[in-house]
């Protein structure tokens, strides 16, 4: 390990927590999460109610944990065998909330000074000044916040926050309902500012796209428990868990019994369902005769009115179009192979091959696009 | 019209000494998890059910000079509460308190947590945040607290009547001279002070309706 990395690490974020949430129906929720989140983005991906946002809330000390600690660089701001709990005041944790939280009788400039009261007047006015301009928001100065824009609010939350030269940023989805564009330009001016100071981010999503766009490493969430981390492709590519699954998109998720395993292949054959359909997949631990899931992108399959001769690709089923509908700018067809497959195609494909319910199709899966759900 | 400044001194004192202690009562009573909460609730209430002429006469008892808070006073003052201005303020404060603690807390409870939770995040302290964020987003209540219990001492009647009597120029108050007025078949000059009540209930309703609508709050505009 080199210095830098050894410097980056001295102001990791580290934490282990437990909290127990009771529910109103007496169905209680158990948050169980270790991490470590380096200098950079880190992503915090997970179905809503994954328990996300209250581990948000215990790392800013909003919430008390009922045990763990919590760790930034050397110090300690929450150990519950220590009996050490900093006040959120005391944590030099910026946080943005998903809602923002601006103050909305404060113009911008006095949401960006309202966290620097303790700083004097000189270079309170430096600071304001260059996050501002950071954040391209001076121009907003006397605005107040129900007078901007939505991408503004979240340029001026951001501001606020890292005004105050944190240690940690954790950011609550605070991209939402801004289109992918406007949320690029933000993303780059954060990561420009982090650039020189290289904090940690904990970046909350539920959004597939934006694990893609910001992704350096995510750590995957579901039902209070870290499931999986690591980067993105290796993450969300191999799903571990159905609802992670469902979460991130695999619209075909299928049951299957392994038929065989061809361990020099590294790929085993297995039957899809009640069907006959047998298809190759990627290796597993598993044995002959296990039941095992798979997860396929609709995305992911190909389409052919002929059956298809010299393809790489191992698996080739024949099947009847069930259906056809149309799905924002692409068409979804239901697929009969004995199994019921979702495939996504374009509209000209729709149009070029003359598709329509009941015609025969033959579709074409990669071995490795087929991924298995343990 | 000796009666109607006085009455309006009254109301002045008391509305100014509700809304001090009001603020922190109503801070408490909105922020605070504490299980028996109900029971200050409730006592904070009481006045708004209890027949004044009840809150009166112990008013009256505890205030006589064998009563507690009349013995207090008189060690300091070296002389009673009974029938006399101050103590009529006393009354007064504790008969209108509902009124200036119930929209100071409906006031604060309805500023949004987060914004809280983003102040305390941003370094601020408990004081630092109510006096920066919930004080300012709880302008309406505020003044309609210091309305309401304004208003409400200028028509109070049963507690002055046992508490203070009935003294030209130090417990007379207003509702107290018409009521005198018309045992004196002095129909004209009731009528007067009567209008001069019936406007000033009516344009104080009207700006505590007008807050609460938020007309003069530009920054509801989102």
């Amino acid at each position: 390990m080199d210095a830098v990395d050894r410097e980056v690490n001295s102001s990791a974020l580290v934490a282990s927590i437990r909290k127990e949430r009771r529910g109103a129906s007496s169905s209680s929720f158990v948050l169980d999460v270790s991490l470590e989140a380096a200098s950079g983005i880190t992503i915090l991906f997970g179905a809503s109610g994954a328990g996300k946002s209250t581990l948000l809330d215990c790392l800013g000390g909003l919430v008390h944990p009922d045990a763990g600690k919590i760790v930034v660089g050397e110090n300690v701001l929450f150990d519950s065998a220590a009996n050490i709990q900093l006040l959120p005041q005391k944590r030099c944790i910026a946080y943005v909330f998903q809602s923002l939280a601006l103050f909305p009788h404060l113009t911008v400039e006095e949401n960006i000074e309202y966290g620097l009261a303790a700083i004097p007047e000189q270079d309170r006015r430096a600071r304001v000044a260059e996050i501002l301009e950071a954040f391209r928001v001076d121009k907003l100065r006397n605005q107040k916040p129900g007078e901007i824009s939505g991408g503004e609010r979240q340029r001026t939350a951001l501001a606020r926050s890292l005004v105050t030269a944190p240690r940690v940023l954790l950011l609550d989805e605070p991209l939402t309902g801004l289109d992918a564009e406007l949320k690029a330009a933000i993303v780059e001016d954060l990561r420009a500012w982090n650039a020189a100071r290289r904090i940690p981010i904990l970046y909350v999503t539920h959004s597939r796209e934006e694990v893609d766009a910001l992704g350096e490493r995510v750590i995957v969430i579901d039902n209070g428990r870290v499931v999986s981390h690591g980067v993105p492709m290796d993450v969300l590519d191999a799903p571990r868990r159905k609802r992670l699954a469902q979460t991130a998109g695999f619209e075909n998720l299928l049951i299957a019994t392994v038929l065989d395993l061809r361990e020099p292949d590294g790929v085993m054959r297995i039957r899809l369902g009640e069907s006959t359909c047998e298809i190759e997949v990627p290796l597993a631990h598993a044995r002959v005769g296990d039941r095992v899931e798979v997860a396929i992108r609709a995305g992911d399959i190909l389409l052919a009115t002929e059956r298809p001769r010299g393809l790489s690709a191992r698996n080739i089923l024949e099947g009847r179009i069930v259906s056809l509908e149309r799905r924002g700018a692409m068409m979804k067809a239901q697929v009969d192979c004995g199994v019921m497959f979702i495939v996504h195609i374009t509209p000209g494909a729709v149009r070029a091959l003359e598709l329509s319910a009941a015609k025969q199709v033959w579709l074409v899966l990669k071995t490795h696009s087929c991924h298995l759900v343990e | 019209m000796n009666s109607l400044w006085l009455s309006f001194e009254l109301a002045g004192c008391v509305a100014a000494i509700l809304l001090v202690i009001g603020m922190p009562v109503a801070y408490w009573l909105a922020y605070s998890s504490w299980r028996g909460k109900f029971l200050l609730e409730s006592i904070v209430a009481l006045p708004l059910v209890l027949p004044p002429t009840v809150l009166g006469f112990y008013a009256l008892v505890a205030m006589g000079p064998r009563g507690p808070l009349g013995k207090l006073w008189a060690t300091f003052f070296g002389h009673g509460l009974a029938f006399t201005f101050s103590g009529l303020v006393l009354a007064s404060v504790v008969y209108s308190f509902p009124f200036a603690v119930q929209p100071l807390m409906v006031s604060f409870e309805a500023v949004d947590r987060k914004l809280l939770d983003a102040s305390a995040v941003l370094g601020a302290g408990r004081w630092r945040t109510f006096r920066r964020i919930i004080l300012p987003l709880s302008l309406p209540g505020v003044v309609t607290a210091l309305v309401l219990s304004f208003a409400h001492t200028l028509g109070e009647f049963g507690v002055v009547l046992m508490v203070g009597g009935n003294l030209a120029g130090v417990t007379r108050t207003v509702s107290i001279d018409i009521y005198d007025r018309v045992q004196s078949l002095e129909y004209g000059e009731a009528n007067h002070l009567a209008l001069i009540l019936l406007a000033i209930a009516f344009a104080v309703l009207c700006l505590v309706y007008a807050v609460n609508r938020r007309v003069w709050t530009p920054w509801t505009a989102k």
